[in-house]
């Protein structure tokens, strides 16, 4: 069955008609032509989809596309906009935060909302006191970013370049 | 994955209209538990009600010092509400040690309590499971059951209830308001989930159409006494072994109240309530716990692959009562170093 | 032939710290893997796998399937195209009625879209006569058998008929039993093949953009199993998502995806495993079982090796996991058994893991030397010392470097590492606290056959072309840096082309050979190049070799060594286990891009504590996989990962290649779990010989 959407993507508007079962992530890759979100479970285990969606980091995986629709939807190449990599995706640049570079994108889309979460104090498992502010520090964002999974090892740099970007 | 009709109803008494007149209709919020399935082939619903926009989604105190809680209301949103975080942080560290931030970020509070069990045999289609085919069998009976259930067991199903969040708000008496076409009924939290006994595909006391609107918790007075631990096999992004939400109240070395539930133990949230009726009154010592848990755990039916998580149920509830007793941290704080 | 030397008269490519080339592509999600090559109006497959192990197939329904719209083709052994070889059962895909193990493909369902193909699979009906099925590891069993080699060519069984008397008759003898599980290589991007099939005046084609380490095996092998001449196919892989042994050989998936392919000619098809099929199809580690003795002099001398393994295969085809092998050479003793035995199961095809071989074997000989150097009373690493063999103790053969008591005497230092034997059971708080060091090694291997081609191009720049594959270990930025030293020009001289059949054939990304293999390639072209046209080439100058001749490889032995130094923190109440801090040192030989190398070291040390403290499967007696997604099989999480670090000796190694560079990609695995259950064993004085180590090990 089909329904029609309109939704932005990497600032750009698209009004599709969407079978019902389509996922977001299946939206974007095979009939938006956007390849940049990865499918490495399709089950929301791995992060590797992981886009924003109206600004929370979201695993297009497990949302249906009809669920986004009217939604404002930023992948990993929408945050380079003109090829201009995002202070995140500099830092991973710098750090060597990736080898295959499949998790990436989930990898920088996940760091960039971890950045606004902190940044609009929302706590972790890890966080000391809920009542105080949020530091970001190494053991949080590490917490924060376990939903990405890599399988390389590239984690000390990832992490190394999420410290870089959150202090700037 | 079966064709099915997408709606978006604008009120909640639409909501329940649309999925009570459709046998073949179940509701979608966050989608985070039911999209997976719908992959899996393990549910074939004909027709999804989006109620994932309707203005179920607030937060909110109540005036006695409790927190009502919308049904749609994502878990990340609960855990950072400032109210939650320093009044009821045992429920704010229970969403937090569950699932991952972009899960928290879509996931609600109903979805959360409803969701199904991790078991390897239910989500795979070509296993014999009675909870997707009543009947059918159940193979975690003679399958690895590492991560099953020891507690509420039947010979028909040993999955384990995988929430974290439940597992809090069943230690904090939370109640789960429903409406349904006839209106609207309160269920305590510790009787919204039902043992699997023969029938295990029944898991809540929902009746088709039903729709959980909001979740209410009272005040606990001891609610800044409180913790909540989980044991996982890697140290983020995993079910539970065991966790255990616990709060209590220690006057003169005497427990004068005490709130314990248990995940990863039971096929619904665990309640310890033969621990608590042992612990009230009772002497707050080291011992005196193990013995409540001892009786508590009396209860189980373990496998040799999960036998493990009576001892380790066992410790890690005696390791936060102790904890909770010597140094009870102050509101807000993590239990452990 | 002689030594890569640093061009004089600028400063050279390799050695310095440059970015991998296809970062841009990597970061905003551009560069292509298999599923994503474009294609205009591509169809999509969906597998159907088998619910019983062992059995046939008595009934398929398929009408269903069919009807529903979109539904392009639905293939089954009643009607798919023979195969003109089936002599390897695991290519056989849709052949027969026979099923060998839960999870086979038994149809496949091409579809005008994803989710058509998703359903219509899932509506494919398929009725069996199941058969009893064998699924567990039992090392008592009568059907175990010795194969006739092990992985990487090595005799099943080495035997010295004075081990045993030896061992009897030794101040110090340590007999254990390890265990590890089934594992998996769960590389990020499922196993996932792009196929077109063409006809052109009877003459078919077959393209493929495959996730695979090895394009030209790719093409090999479907050009046999589908009778076409090999030119006819072409595999393409610019970037793969990973692959650690598990796309090294091609599984049934692509063949799968050939005849999807070839059901709608002339139209791409899509065909990714699903994750759950990764787990069957994609290949796994043996789970093994390993008898170590160690006999030894009052001084620690090691005098008598035994190391033995039970693995399990599949029914329809052998991989046998050399993992006693290490023990052959590792350390000092003269003599030695070492032995392998396979079970035969209805399992899944196991393949090559990361390190096949050294790294369960490894896991096994470090704990019992650690066992060893308790029950001589001197420290492991003292232990090592006394047992470091002046030549290799196999071959005879020199070493062309042995420097693992440089890597231990640094690592140590770099650690602060308190010599000891006995567990110290040091308690912080709520952790217990310990320490623990193992060693590593990993074979110089060397593949013959690659090729590569240098052309000047219009713009001054150099093309150089070979068939070989980047899966995320940096081969896009070291091979360039070779080609840079080799042509001695600039890094932005060269433009380099990788991962097509089209370009000249490379050996297999596999056994930490690809700089070794690939560079001695492009090295030996390059010199050819620079003999046939001078350093100032015309436009469109161009040259074909492979690597020159380097007798020196056949008269050393060539091994990596390593040492890795592991602090643990277990919870005293609930078990956890984690590995704050990790140092790890090793001897490599010659280091390209110390950023790609530090990735790969520091990479393969995370996946082996990974496999320390989390990873397991099992085969379940239905044949049904414990775990098949990554919610339950566990790789290491962002949280679990400490505070790892990588050092390595300066040295060269140019016995080996001229670029003097052994292998990175896996040693930093060999050894690493070892080194994590010697640190949980000073922690608690619990010696648990079996992986993983879960939190249910450690309970008070």
């Amino acid at each position: 069955m089909d329904r029609d959407i309109e939704l932005r993507v990497d600032r750009e508007a698209h009004a599709v008609r969407v079978d019902t079962r389509t996922t977001l992530l299946d939206l974007l890759r095979d009939r938006l032509g956007n390849m940049s979100p990865k499918k490495g479970c399709d089950h929301g285990q791995c992060g590797a989809c992981t886009v924003l969606v109206d600004g929370r980091r979201t695993l297009s995986c497990l949302l249906l596309a009809a669920q986004a629709s009217d939604c404002e939807v930023t992948t990993a190449a929408g945050l380079a906009p003109g090829g201009e990599p995002h202070p995140v995706q500099q830092a991973f640049l710098d750090h060597d935060g990736y080898q295959c570079g499949y998790c990436t994108p989930g990898q920088i889309c996940s760091g960039v909302g971890v950045l606004d979460e902190a940044a609009r104090d929302e706590p972790s498992h890890v966080t000391e006191d809920l009542t105080a502010r949020v530091a970001l520090d190494r053991e949080e964002l590490k917490e924060r970013m376990s939903g990405n999974l890599c399988r390389c090892g590239a984690h000390p740099g990832i992490i190394d370049a999420l410290e870089e970007a959150a202090r700037q | 994955m079966k064709e099915f009709s997408y709606t978006r109803p604008d009120s909640a008494e639409a909501a329940v209209a649309a999925v009570a007149q459709d046998p073949d209709a179940v509701y979608l919020a966050g989608g985070t538990n039911l999209v997976d399935h719908l992959k899996l082939g393990i549910t074939t619903p004909g027709s999804l009600v989006d109620v994932s926009r309707l203005a179920l989604g607030d937060v909110e105190p109540t005036p006695d010092g409790g927190l009502r809680i919308g049904a749609t209301a994502r878990n990340s949103d609960l855990a950072a509400h400032p109210y939650v975080r320093r009044h009821f942080s045992l429920l704010a560290r229970a969403l937090l040690a569950g699932a991952s931030g972009q899960i928290r970020n879509v996931a609600t509070t109903a979805g959360n309590l409803l969701q199904r069990t991790r078991c390897g045999y239910f989500q795979d289609p070509d296993a014999r499971c009675n909870k997707r085919r009543p009947g059918a069998g159940c193979a975690a009976q003679e399958g690895w059951t590492r991560y099953h259930a020891v507690l509420g067991t039947s010979e028909h199903c040993l999955a384990a209830h995988p929430s974290d969040m439940a597992v809090a708000l069943a230690a904090l008496d939370a109640v789960v308001v429903v409406q349904g076409r006839e209106g609207e009924r309160r269920v305590p939290l510790t009787h919204f989930h039902r043992l699997p006994d023969d029938r295990p595909d029944l898991e809540t006391v929902l009746e088709h159409g039903e729709l959980v609107t909001a979740v209410e918790v009272p005040p606990l007075p001891y609610a800044d006494r409180s913790a909540y631990r989980k044991v996982r096999d890697r140290a983020s992004y995993a079910f539970a072994l065991v966790s255990v939400a616990a709060a209590l109240d220690v006057r003169d070395g005497r427990v004068a109240g005490v709130r314990l539930a248990l995940g990863g133990v039971g096929t619904v949230p665990w309640r310890a309530s033969v621990a608590e009726e042992a612990l009230v009154g009772g002497p707050a010592t080291e011992e005196a716990y193990r013995e409540a848990l001892l009786a508590e755990l009396a209860q189980a039916s373990p496998r040799e692959d999960n036998a493990f998580k009576i001892p380790m149920a066992r410790s890690t509830a005696v390791s936060v009562l102790r904890q909770l007793t010597q140094a009870p941290p102050p509101a807000g704080r993590r239990d452990q170093p | 032939m002689t030594e890569l030397s640093q061009p004089a008269d600028r400063r050279a490519s390799i050695g310095t710290a440059e970015p991998r080339h296809d970062g841009p592509a990597k970061v905003t999600g551009s560069a292509p893997y298999a599923f994503e090559h474009p294609a205009a109006d591509p169809a999509y497959g969906h597998l159907v796998t088998s619910a019983v192990a062992r059995g046939r197939i008595t009934a398929l329904h398929t009408d269903a399937a069919r009807a529903l719209p979109g539904v392009l083709a639905v293939l089954s052994h009643l009607a798919a195209p023979a195969l003109a070889d089936t002599s390897d059962a695991e290519f056989a895909v849709l052949q027969s009625d026979e099923v060998a193990f839960r999870g086979q493909i038994v149809a496949l369902v091409v579809a005008e879209d994803a989710e058509t193909a998703r359903e219509a699979a899932r509506l494919v009906g398929v009725e069996y006569e199941e058969s009893t099925a064998r699924t567990v590891l039992d090392p008592e069993s009568d059907a175990l058998y010795c194969p006739e080699s092990v992985n990487g060519g090595h005799r099943s069984d080495t035997r010295d008929a004075a081990v045993e008397g030896l061992l009897s008759a030794a101040d110090h003898l340590l007999d254990a039993t390890y265990r590890t599980p089934m594992q998996h290589q769960a590389a990020m991007e499922p196993h996932t093949t792009t196929a077109l099939w063409q006809e052109n005046r009877g003459h078919p084609s077959l393209t493929l953009y495959d996730s695979t380490q090895n394009p030209h095996g790719v093409r090999r092998t479907l050009a046999t199993v589908l009778g076409l001449p090999a030119d006819a196919i072409r595999c393409v892989a610019h970037y793969v998502g990973g692959g650690f042994g598990s796309k090294g050989l091609p599984h049934a998936n692509v063949v799968a995806a050939a005849l999807a392919a070839r059901a709608v000619p002339g139209r791409t098809v899509r065909l990714p495993l699903t994750r759950q099929q990764t787990f069957t199809l994609g290949g796994h580690r043996t789970p093994t079982v390993q008898r170590v003795r160690l006999g030894a002099d009052e001084g620690g001398r090691i005098r008598a090796i035994s190391h033995e393994a039970w693995e399990h295969t599949s029914r329809i085809k052998e991989f046998a996991e050399q993992t006693a092998a290490i023990s052959r050479m590792m350390y000092t003793a003269e003599h030695r058994t070492t032995a392998h035995r396979l079970l035969p199961l209805d399992v899944p095809v196991p393949t090559w893991m990361r390190a096949p071989g050294e790294a369960p074997g490894s896991y096994a000989l470090e704990v019992a030397v650690d066992e060893l150097a308790e029950l001589v009373g001197v420290d492991p690493i003292e232990l090592r010392v006394r047992n470091e063999p002046p030549h290799d103790p196999e071959t005879g053969k020199p070493w062309s470097s042995r420097r693992l008591v440089d890597c231990l005497r640094e690592g140590a230092e770099w650690f602060g590492w308190d010599p000891h034997h006995a567990p110290r059971l040091r308690r912080e708080g709520r952790w217990r606290v310990g320490h623990g060091v193992a060693a590593a090694t990993y074979p110089g291997l060397y593949i013959p056959g690659t090729k590569a081609e240098i052309e000047r191009l219009g713009d001054g720049r150099y093309a150089v072309r070979t068939g070989a594959v980047d899966l995320g270990t940096g081969a896009w930025t070291v091979l360039a840096q070779i080609a840079a030293d080799a042509l001695d020009c600039p890094l932005d001289r060269i433009a380099l082309e990788l991962g097509d059949t089209r370009l000249p054939r490379a050996s297999v990304a596999g056994g930490s050979t690809g700089t070794a293999c690939w560079g001695s390639a492009i090295v030996g072209a390059a010199r050819a190049f620079r003999a046939e046209h001078g350093s100032d080439p015309r436009t469109g100058a161009r040259t074909l070799a492979g690597p020159e001749e380097h007798p020196e490889r056949e008269q050393y032995a060539i091994h990596s060594f390593g040492a890795h130094f592991v602090e643990v923190r277990i919870d005293a109440d609930t078990g956890e286990v984690r590995v704050p801090r990790m140092r790890s040192v090793f001897s490599a030989g010659r280091i390209i891009n110390p950023v790609t190398a530090r990735s790969q070291f520091v990479g393969a040390m995370i996946m082996g504590v990974s496999a320390a403290l989390h990873e397991e499967n099992a085969v379940g007696h239905g044949g049904a996989l414990a775990t098949h997604d990554l919610a339950g099989y566990h790789v290491a999480s962002h949280a679990d990962v400490g505070d790892l670090r990588a050092r390595w000796l300066e040295e060269t190694d140019p016995a080996y290649t001229p670029i003097g560079a052994r292998g990175i990609g896996e040693i930093g695995i060999v050894g690493a779990a070892a080194a994590v259950a010697n640190a949980t064993y000073d922690a608690t004085g619990l010696r648990i010989r079996q992986l993983p180590l879960t939190p249910d090990h450690f309970l008070p």
